[in-house]
């Protein structure tokens, strides 16, 4: 789950990591008051779930309260489109009004899971204010890492080994090492998935702290974090997305026309490939799961049917514990709840699978029904 | 022969009286795995169902009672790492953990724990594995599309793993061991040690290895074909249609660096020497084209 800039710089203070001095704005008067509280020239940052918003025109540096307001009234209720969102953008609800800052260097710091490494590693970089990727490819020195053995956590010298590595000015090193140990703590306590502030930086004043930071929630652990549900913004999320997570299925929203039904996530990702592979495109991934009943089917074939993109559809399910007249009943359902025509194309194999079939013969929609991936393929370039 | 498990194999089921565990370890039992025990705690000294198999309340007790060098589990995942960890102690050799969803961080300290211990984790998030010749099926794979034989299949996916066995069976092509490393960031058994068993294994002459987008477990498959493997493998990568930054439904389906894109594990693969799969479609005809020359 993504949170917002504001929302991670606000749980990192909680657990004493020095933030910028600023608050969150979702009008142009609030913005006024959080400018004037912090006096003189303040930044203003749309607050999106997606990066590239400097690019973008989301963030602009305002010399007075009154400019702080204007700027949020231009950019409040509008479509942001960065390189990171469709063409069509996302929603900005709010800003974050923050003091501007003398930098003086800009760092990079991160930890994700090292699925190599089994652990979380923490990634620094003196390269700040540049995606991690570049920096990888261009000056992989520039990276320094440090894995976290579990059983004891990230280790204070852990953190100034990096601090040092990256050129943090020697006395400021105890403050960026302590800050780099407790954003682990962060991570660890709170099931993160991903933390990243980039830049990190040092100030002419000598302070270290984060200028933008990025932090996501593993939907996985979320059980465990119910306070945390609440910073779930759907607003930015893509509104068939949100339908689906909401009923427990996975559905990720793709360019193409071809609809996918599919159970089991390979065998998911197997099917946009077959589709992309006859020179047609996937509409949608979307896998059911094994145990799905009837209503769940039927909702998430609402789901991937309201899409006005899809112009047919590819079943292509392997059952198991999902039965195939389960899901028959569930798909014809879902045609007759959307009144969609759109012509399917349907590969079961596995359990009940002439009783799938049937429903699907019977239900009067255009169906094909095919043996292998192969008859599926040439059945989708013909069409 | 087969890897990993065989008829010799004692499992035992942690989460045997739950709704997944009791459907899923009758069609192992109807198939012909060895079930020695179930274990559900304050369930000790019933019977699983009509069966004869003892139900404990502890693994210890169970491995103590008897022997089981087996842990298939299906406890739900916000308690599997406990369940594994429970395994471990109790000095069981292979635990396969079913669940989807467990938090990955749940799964560090367990992989820590795992280091330099004798017990073996396949999974989580995995089908299992099964071994057609020995009548063993540990996981929640439908054994009638097996046909015993002699090509072996590891893969990151389950029901993709149905659809490549259903095309080798198929095509008259029997499995040796069929083995789900599971759709995890963090997980036990990679495909490096699936490759080295069956590279090791007399009875298993090619394999297919069935990866995906994300992480680098393929590039490091690709290093061991490269430098260590003596029999043929056939190669598929899914995901090459997927966009960057989205979770492809498997946690660990996520392009997040040049690294973790399909084309740069096909070209990787490739160099080693594996054959490449060029489609979801031909996995049955490539093994056998494979074969035959």
């Amino acid at each position: 789950m993504k949170i917002h800039e504001y929302q991670a710089k606000e749980l990192m203070a909680k657990y004493g990591i020095p933030v910028p001095r600023g608050g969150m704005a979702a009008s142009p008067d609030d913005a006024r008051r959080v400018a004037e509280e912090l006096g003189g020239s303040v930044v203003v940052k749309a607050q999106v779930h997606a990066g590239g918003r400097g690019k973008a025109g989301g963030v602009k540096v305002v010399d007075s309260p009154d400019a702080a307001a204007e700027f949020t009234g231009s950019i409040l209720g509008k479509q942001l489109v960065t390189f990171q969102t469709g063409p069509e953008g996302v929603p900005v609800n709010s800003v974050l009004v923050e003091e501007t800052m003398d930098i003086a260097q800009e760092l990079y710091v991160a930890i994700v899971l090292d699925p190599s490494e089994r652990r979380p590693v923490v990634i620094a970089s003196a390269a700040g204010g540049m995606e991690i990727e570049e920096v990888a490819e261009a000056t992989p020195e520039k990276i320094l890492r440090a894995v976290v053995d579990p059983t004891v956590g990230l280790q204070p010298y852990q953190g100034r080994a990096l601090a040092y590595g990256i050129g943090v000015p020697a006395e400021l090193v105890r403050p960026a090492a302590d800050l780099i140990v407790r954003l682990y703590r962060l991570m660890a306590d709170l099931d993160c998935s991903q933390v990243e502030i980039n830049p990190l930086v040092v100030t002419g004043d000598g302070r270290v702290l984060p200028v933008d930071a990025k932090l996501n929630l593993d939907d996985d652990a979320m059980f465990r974090h119910k306070d945390l549900t609440a910073l779930r913004d759907a607003s930015q999320e893509d509104p068939l997305e949100s339908q689906a997570h909401d009923i427990g299925v996975i559905y990720v929203r793709l360019d193409g026309d071809v609809g996918c039904l599919v159970n089991g996530a390979g065998l998911a990702m197997a099917t946009m490939d077959i589709v992309t592979a006859v020179g047609a495109a996937p509409a949608n991934f979307l896998d059911v799961g094994g145990g799905a009943d009837e209503d769940r089917i039927r909702a998430a074939v609402r789901i991937l049917l309201s899409d006005p993109n899809v112009k047919r559809v590819l079943v292509n399910i392997f059952g198991g514990i999902l039965r195939n007249d389960v899901l028959a009943r569930g798909l014809v359902g879902a045609y007759a709840d959307t009144g969609s025509k759109a012509p399917i194309i349907a590969r079961m194999l596995g359990t009940n699978v002439d009783e799938g079939r049937q429903i699907l013969r019977d239900s009067g929609l255009d169906v094909t029904v095919v043996e292998t991936l192969k008859d599926a393929a040439e059945a989708l370039s013909a069409a | 022969m087969s890897i990993l498990v065989d008829r010799n194999s004692r499992v035992l089921v942690q989460g045997i009286t739950g709704r997944e565990g009791s459907f899923h370890t009758l069609r192992c039992i109807e198939y012909g795995t060895n079930v020695v025990a179930g274990v559900t705690p304050g369930r000790g000294g019933q019977k699983f169902g009509e069966t004869d198999i003892d139900v404990y309340d502890t693994v210890a007790e169970a491995v103590r009672e008897t022997s089981a060098n087996v842990s298939l589990i299906f406890v739900p995942a916000p308690l599997a790492a406990d369940a594994i960890l429970e395994s471990a102690a109790a000095g069981v050799a292979l635990v396969v953990p079913i669940a989807e969803g467990i938090p990955p961080l749940d799964m560090v300290p367990v992989a820590r724990t795992l280091e330099g211990s004798g017990t073996r984790m396949l999974g989580p998030n995995c089908p299992g594995l099964i071994s057609p010749g020995e009548r063993c099926k540990v996981g929640i794979m439908p054994g009638a599309i097996h046909t015993p034989g002699r090509v072996g299949v590891v893969s990151r996916s389950g029901t993709l793993t149905y659809e490549a066995v259903g095309q080798l069976s198929a095509l008259g092509i029997g499995q040796s061991s069929c083995v789900g490393i599971g759709g995890d960031p963090v997980s036990g058994t990679t495909f490096v040690d699936v490759l080295r068993l069956f590279n090791d294994d007399p009875e298993t002459d090619a394999v297919v290895l069935i990866g995906e987008i994300g992480g680098t477990k393929e590039q490091e498959a690709a290093e061991y074909i490269k430098a260590e493997m003596t029999k043929p493998v056939a190669a598929l990568i899914v995901g090459q249609s997927a966009p960057p930054g989205k979770r492809m439904g498997h946690a660990g389906a996520i392009i997040t660096g040049s690294a973790a894109r399909a084309e740069n594990k096909v070209a990787a693969l490739r160099d080693a020497g594996a054959s490449i799969i060029p489609s979801p479609a031909d996995i049955g005809t490539t093994i056998q084209d494979v074969l035959g020359g």
